[in-house]
């Protein structure tokens, strides 16, 4: 047997599962995307016209840049310490990244609305010490939304990153310490491009799955910061509009599509010759 | 230009967990020199040359850079160049934007960066790959970029571990005449590691030779090869034949034949093969040994021969094609001569491996 027929034999189950998971439901959505309530693009001229699914698009790319900016930072310097660490802190570092994903996403989310609520463990605090006279808002807004996704998504980005700050030749940055260059300089201009394909893969992972994000903008933003899941949802569950949510679906899709073209093509040019 | 340095290595050691990479390792580099360290794989001079940069501290002992003490220098304050076993080029950076790396730490400007980065390109025949990465070049070329880089800013001192490995003949060639020319026009200090006798014995002013971590023996290239310190020495450096002498100084015999050998000692006696000769007689006088030819070689201008005398021993001489008599086969009876002058007794403690000794032949090559 040709190796290629050996491949797709052994491949053959899972393409099966994926295509009957996610294509034809996917085709079954975009069907209804241009036939509900009636055939044509029409549901396609109101997501990108009408003001408030403008605004969720709008509110949602900005919500994933700045969660993925924040994660993918926070993430690198973790995955610093943790490959370049000590034993016991890499030890110590391997258990704050496992722990998270032991815990339900709804756990989690519940757990920062009982720590920043108006009447949560930090707001009592503060106003017991005297710090503050009126509680904070702390969740119910966009910023408990982009706290509660970056405390999810920080794990995801840290095995990208550790994989490229592992590969890293120590050699190239003795190299470099010997011409004279500085910790800064050898930071910026050479470890930090060195592992640019780890920064590149963890940033995709974590916007992708930012933009799909439901359950965590649900709950922290208590309804005041929908994102396009959430929108989706309501569109297709509460106000029967599936045109327009199957239309907001092909969207997203369209927009993840785009962004893994344009990284795979970033990330080939900077490899080649 | 940059001022050459002058190094002190002193009782040196160097342990990774229980084992000892480098023992009790003394030396002077001297001023401008060009020392070359030759060894087995394994017996340290990579963990020697890592030391000297400063990437990894000593276990024990000291070091010095012109008289001051610079053990626990970090390496960006000693500044040497070094070209890494493995080249350690920058992998995200193009050739030129390599060497021009080392020329914009030290704040050079543009304009000179560009017309360096063209000179070196140049002088390591990478015309026409200064836009490629690393990736995109063979073994050779990336070694050659990793040479220029270390070349470019001009360190008062190079630590080259084997930087010609990857190279071909002709370019390998190129490349030792290219670094003996700037050894001579810049006076750069040089310490470099090679596999390559040869090319150690060509280009060095001395020659330093490990085993096991430990310094064998220091010398000029012609002192290592013709009165090594040991028997180590003497067959690393290349072929050598060794015979069993009898009786004491004076009455010396080698296989019950009287020979005069040069200098005392008692141990056996040692010579390189291109100083025995071939003779199909029993020669009148002189130093000779009957042997029968057991292999012969042919290998362009030079012949190798090997012998096996009556006693045993095993010799090979190496032999201008054109001097071989006709008809010589393999069984045919002969014997080896040398002059009374060649050689050496083995047990006859060639010159110490301790720094003393050398300390002014360092300083006497001090440009
Ligand atoms: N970081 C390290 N940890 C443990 N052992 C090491 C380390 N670096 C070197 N060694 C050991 O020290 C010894 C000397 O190594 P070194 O690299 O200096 O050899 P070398 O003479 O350069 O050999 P080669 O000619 O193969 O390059 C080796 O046995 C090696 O295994
Ligand atoms: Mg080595």
């Amino acid at each position: 047997m040709p190796p290629i027929a050996r491949h797709a034999l052994l491949l053959g189950p899972l393409l099966g599962l994926l295509a009957l998971a996610y294509l034809i439901p996917f085709l079954g959505v975009m069907r209804w995307s241009v036939t509900l309530p009636e055939p044509g693009l029409g549901q396609y001229r109101t997501a990108l016209t009408d003001p408030l699914v403008l605004s969720v698009l709008w509110r949602t790319l900005r919500i994933c840049v700045i969660v993925t900016l924040i994660s993918v930072v926070a993430a690198y310097l973790l995955a610093l310490v943790w490959v370049r660490g000590g034993p016991w802190t890499q030890r110590l570092v391997e258990l704050c990244i496992l722990i998270p994903f032991w815990i339900s996403v709804l756990t989690r989310a519940f757990g920062w609305l009982a720590l920043l609520s108006n009447r949560g463990l930090v707001n009592s605090w503060l106003i017991a010490l005297g710090v503050l006279d009126e509680p904070l808002t702390l969740v119910r807004n966009e910023f408990g939304v982009i706290l509660g996704m970056v405390h999810l998504l920080i794990p995801f980005a840290v095995f990208p990153l550790a994989t490229a700050i592992r590969a890293v030749d120590e050699r190239v940055l003795l190299a470099a310490r010997g011409m004279g260059a500085s910790r800064a300089r050898i930071f910026w201009q050479v470890f930090l491009p060195m592992t640019r394909p780890g920064i590149l893969g963890a940033a995709l992972l974590v916007f992708v799955f930012a933009l799909g994000f439901f359950i965590t903008p649900a709950i922290l933003g208590g309804g005041r910061s929908v994102m396009a899941a959430e929108l989706v949802y309501l569109r297709i569950f509460q106000s029967p509009d599936w045109g327009l949510g199957a239309a907001v679906s092909v969207i997203l899709m369209a927009g993840v599509g785009l962004l893994l073209a344009a990284t795979l093509r970033i990330v080939r040019g900077g490899a080649g010759r | 230009m940059t001022q050459a340095a002058e190094i002190g290595a002193f009782g040196i050691a160097k342990s990774f967990g229980r084992f000892l990479a480098l023992d009790d390792v003394t030396l002077t580099i001297g001023r401008g020199e060009f020392l070359t360290l030759l060894g087995p794989s394994g017996s340290g001079k990579t963990t020697f040359l890592m030391v000297l940069a400063g990437f990894e501290a000593p276990s024990a002992g000291r070091l010095t850079l012109d008289g001051r003490d610079m053990t626990r220098m970090p390496p960006e304050a000693r500044g040497f160049g070094m070209v890494f076993q493995g080249y350690a080029l920058f992998p995200h950076m193009t050739a030129e934007e390599n060497i021009a790396f080392p020329l914009r730490v030290q704040g050079r400007p543009a304009a000179e960066v560009r017309r360096r980065v063209a000179e070196m390109i140049e002088l390591v025949g990478l015309e026409g790959h200064g836009h490629k990465r690393p990736s995109g070049l063979s073994g050779g070329q990336q070694q050659r970029v990793a040479l220029a880089r270390a070349l470019a800013y001009e360190p008062p001192v190079l630590l080259l571990d084997e930087p010609f490995s990857a190279l071909d003949r002709n370019l390998r060639g190129q490349m030792q005449e290219e670094v003996r020319r700037l050894h001579r026009e810049i006076g750069t200090t040089f310490v470099f590691v090679t596999h390559d006798q040869s090319e150690a014995l060509a280009l060095s002013s001395r020659v330093a030779i490990f085993e096991k971590g430990r310094l064998q023996q220091v010398a000029p290239p012609r002192e290592a090869y013709e009165r090594p310190a040991n028997r180590f020495v003497a067959e690393f450096l290349g072929d050598i034949n060794i015979l069993p002498v009898e009786g004491a100084n004076g009455a010396a015999r080698i296989e019950g034949r009287p020979v005069r050998l040069p200098g005392g000692g008692t141990g056996p006696f040692a010579i390189r093969p291109e100083y025995m000769g071939l003779s199909l007689r029993e020669p009148e006088g002189g130093n000779a040994v009957g042997a029968r030819l057991t292999d012969l070689t042919y290998q362009g201008a030079e012949t190798r021969l090997t012998l096996a005398t009556r006693g045993g021993a095993a010799l090979v001489l190496r032999l201008p094609t054109a001097t071989l008599p006709e008809g010589l086969e393999p069984g045919a009876a002969v014997w080896a001569t040398w002059d009374e002058h060649r050689g050496f007794r083995l047990d006859q403690a060639g010159p110490s491996a301790r720094e003393h000794d050398h300390l002014q032949q360092g300083k006497g090559r001090t440009a």
